[in-house]
């Protein structure tokens, strides 16, 4: 194919309602409520911002150390500390109203159904919230999160139930702690999920072998950075053919490039999560690269590399779209 | 906020210690004591974190900062290998350092191991505004003892050592008595996390005020990974500070250990 120039590449892509301007946004945890990293760059210039998981009620978290290096990765037990849902809304959320053209995708967890329904609720009435991230995957709180995530029956009951209070769409995550994706995948669309974002961590452990003991005071944690890409990459390729909701790849994305193979693996967008931490510019990076990589590959619109490379997601997608 | 620093020297300065000097104008005339910069040890993706190393030494007229670190893991061994004239990914300063107070008349310095590099430039800047200084320092052994001398060159220091292969023999608490604390309006201290209860508590006991620079496992250090938290007792609820941004200085009173 023949280069353009990097200005005629088309970032946008169409994730459900939302045109965004281009398929980067950082995932869930990774960036807090934004403020932190606003000091770093134009928060705009994201194609979406996903907020940190959103409780009812206040959550202190895990006690610590709750982080953990890991090769080409880490662990991480936080334990879904956050003001709950009433001071997000007051407090957390307002500054991103400045922005324009940011949908605010806020993740939401709990420990029972009416949680997180009462939380999804209580979104529902702010304008601010383009979507509800349901957040059935975390590994690292005792009850709740992840236990509706690695049981069909229960997956399927949450987002139903979840899917009724909602005024926003509802995109699911995923966790990729189990047998079969493919069937979490499907459970959930039938249930009414609107749209599915994967991989959540992996569930992990490190010892410390001079104290011998696990080296997160939480014994497990979660597994993420450019280590459980290949994880990931698998689990969306599977999916995007298996189910005719966008998918949203998450997983270790720390380059323009790998957010490509995101896409050609049939993701709608990709997230960015430990890869701010490493580089608080990581997302703004990504998007350049992936805006280059496109130019030098004579790409003219991000949007037809979606599915590229997934024959079967890719006939799924042609057929949604007639 | 995020520079490309050039090494200007690196020396081991003690049994697995190094000195690192780097060139960064603008963190040389901003960084404060107690503050920390956050290095980036490789630039793939081997390594996910970066590793915090307070600040020892500023000297804006050259436009240097000096970190102490010990290398303790694969990620500090790989930055140990970096030579000077090599560039490194240097984020900061970060965090709040130690608050200086005009008018102390006395402060006690207390620091252990690898906390002591940050006493260095608080010293400095101590006995700048006319504050006496007085530094507790101890460590495991001799071979590991560091920054001393530099001390020195602000005040009176006293050194211990769990073998009692320099200085005291026992612990940097052996030394904070009544006596010894007369007069100092503060406290400072930094250093791990057994050795910052035990001066808290004794320090309490003596009745003077002070700061703890405290010891979490950090991932982003800037504030959105929420993995260094501290509990801390502040407007009368306790809650789950951030160590990289609202610390890693803290005022001793707010500090709770569990």
């Amino acid at each position: 194919m023949t280069p353009l120039p990097a200005n005629d590449v088309d970032l946008r892509v169409q994730l459900l309602s939302l045109m965004l301007k281009n398929p980067v946004m950082p995932a869930s945890g990774c960036f807090s409520f934004g403020r932190e990293v606003a000091r770093f760059y134009d928060l705009g210039l994201l194609g979406a911002i996903v907020v940190k998981a959103t409780t009812l009620t206040e959550r202190m978290g895990n006690p610590t150390p709750r982080v953990a290096e890991t090769p080409a990765g880490m662990l991480n037990a936080i334990g879904l500390q956050n003001p709950g849902v009433e001071r997000v809304l007051e407090e957390e959320l307002p500054h991103l109203a400045k922005y324009d053209n940011l949908p605010v995708i806020v993740n939401v967890a709990g420990t029972a159904v009416e949680d997180y329904v009462e939380v999804v609720r209580r979104l529902g009435d702010s304008p601010l919230v383009a979507a509800i991230e349901l957040n059935i995957s975390c590994p690292n709180v005792k009850c709740g999160g992840i236990q509706f995530g690695t049981d069909r029956g229960m997956a399927a009951e949450m987002v139903a139930a979840v899917k009724e209070a909602a005024t926003q769409p509802v995109i699911v995550k995923l966790s990729p702690n189990v047998a079969d994706i493919g069937d979490m995948a499907q459970a959930c669309e039938e249930a009414g999920a609107d749209a599915l974002s994967l991989i959540n961590t992996l569930v992990g452990m490190r010892i410390d072998i001079d104290r011998r003991t696990p080296l997160l005071a939480n014994g497990t944690g979660g597994l993420s950075g450019p280590a459980i890409l290949p994880v990931a990459v698998r689990m969306v390729y599977e999916v995007a053919a298996r189910v005719r909701i966008p998918v949203i790849g998450v997983g270790g994305v720390a380059s323009g490039r790998d957010a490509v193979e995101f896409l050609q693996a049939g993701a709608v967008a990709v997230q960015v999560g430990t890869a701010n931490f490493t580089d608080p510019f990581a997302c703004p990076r990504i998007i350049e690269e992936v805006r280059d990589w496109c130019a030098a590959s004579g790409v003219s619109r991000v949007a037809d590399l979606i599915a590229a490379a997934n024959p079967a997601a890719l006939r799924l997608r042609k057929e949604r779209a007639l | 906020m995020v520079a490309s620093a050039r090494i200007l020297r690196h020396t081991e300065i003690a049994r697995g210690i190094f000195d690192l000097r780097f060139f960064s104008p603008d963190a040389a005339r901003t960084a404060t004591p107690g503050q920390f910069v956050h290095i980036r040890v490789s630039d793939s993706f081997d390594f996910v974190l970066r590793r915090p190393l307070s600040v020892c030494r500023v000297d804006p007229s050259e436009g240097s900062v000096t970190v102490v670190y010990r290398v303790q893991g694969a990620g500090t061994r790989r930055l140990a290998t970096m030579a000077a004239g090599a560039q490194l990914d240097v984020l900061g300063p970060l965090g709040q350092g130690f608050p200086l107070h005009a008018g102390d008349v006395r402060a006690v310095l207390v620091g252990g191991g690898v906390g002591v590099p940050p006493l260095v430039e608080l010293a400095a800047r101590l006995a700048a505004q006319g504050t006496a200084v007085t530094s507790v320092v101890g460590f495991q052994t001799r071979a590991q003892a560091i920054l001393q001398d530099e001390l020195a060159l602000y005040g009176d220091v006293r050194t211990t050592t769990d073998d009692g292969s320099l200085g005291l023999r026992g612990l940097v608490t052996g030394v904070l008595t009544q006596g010894f604390v007369d007069g100092a309006n503060r406290y400072y201290a930094c250093g791990p996390t057994p050795m910052l209860q035990a001066v808290q508590r004794t320090m309490a006991g003596l009745q003077v005020p002070g700061y703890l620079s405290l010891e979490e496992r950090m991932g982003c250090g800037f504030g959105i990974c929420v993995g260094c938290v501290h509990p801390i007792e502040r407007d009368g609820r306790v809650q789950n500070l951030k160590t990289c941004k609202d610390g890693p200085v803290f005022p001793a009173g707010e500090v709770l250990f569990t």
